[in-house]
């Protein structure tokens, strides 16, 4: 799989992506806080983790005894480079002529 | 963005992966000729031992619309060429950034397999708020560049690429 893949695999779940928007709201939590929010298993929050972070979406570090989860927004930035920056651009381009031709039009 | 200072947690941290050695991450980074070319666009000025000055300039485009010269100043810490770099930073181009002081940043330069290595940047932003924000992305919408995510997506464009995310077409 792509790095592109494993991404999209791995925003094509809602509780991925509750965890990622818990993170957003805090960084840096632990599992235990993690899975206090959400209706599942420790075991079932790993798993999930370990995906976000095989995807790079999340990065663990150690802080003395804990393990912190940080969200890490560089493969959604690099997706938006790859394929929502350039497809936006060509509808505002095409916005700005359609613009400038009714203003010609006038 | 609807990004708000209480959404962000005092410490941040980013990693990307860059097709690439990690001495061309490290001159990226410490070099003049390089940071020109991606993100905020400004040269640097690194003496690199413990205890040297960190010296981050406006870019010509930021001083045309009256920034001074000096945006961001600090204090290296560590270094290890090509893989740790250790320092302070503060905002000084903005007086509010300014009064909250000094943050520390941490550069990691990894060899990982196939010839990628892995970047990766801790900025600890306690009493830092404001900063927070901006490097989280979350003045992009003011003008303020992208952040970190921003600069260290380009960073990954220039060195794979050889070209700047401007001149690819997008910022």
């Amino acid at each position: 799989m792509t790095d592109d893949d494993l991404v999209f695999k791995a925003l094509a779940d809602p509780t991925r992506r509750f965890l990622l928007d818990l993170l957003f709201q805090r960084d840096g939590r632990t599992l235990t806080e993690l899975e206090s929010e959400l209706e599942m298993t420790r075991f079932g929050v790993m798993k999930h983790l370990r995906v976000l972070e095989d995807a790079g979406l999340v990065v663990a570090r150690r802080s003395g005894r804990e393990k912190l989860h940080f969200l890490n927004p560089i493969p959604i930035q690099l997706l938006h480079d790859r394929w929502i920056g350039k497809y936006r651009e060509r509808y505002a381009s095409a916005l700005i002529d359609l613009k400038s031709e009714l203003e010609d039009m006038a | 963005m609807t990004t708000t200072a209480t959404a962000i947690g005092t410490t941040q941290v980013y990693r990307v992966y860059i097709k690439t050695t990690p001495q061309a991450i490290w001159d990226a980074i410490t070099k003049p000729e390089w940071t020109e070319r991606y993100g905020y666009c400004g040269r640097v000025d690194y003496d690199l031992r413990r205890g040297g000055a960190y010296t981050g300039y406006s870019s010509e485009g930021m001083r045309a619309a009256g920034a001074p010269d000096i945006a961001v100043d600090g204090e290296v810490l560590k270094v290890d060429p090509p893989h740790k770099l250790v320092q302070t930073f503060r905002m000084v181009m903005d007086p509010t950034m300014a009064a909250q002081g000094f943050t520390r940043l941490t550069y990691e330069i990894e060899e990982r397999k196939n010839g990628v290595t892995r970047l990766t940047l801790t900025h600890e932003l306690e009493g830092a708020p404001v900063l927070a924000v901006l490097m989280s992305g979350g003045m992009e919408d003011q003008g303020a560049g992208g952040g970190w995510s921003w600069v260290l997506s380009g960073l990954k464009t220039l060195l794979e690429t050889g070209q700047s995310l401007d001149a690819s077409g997008h910022q």
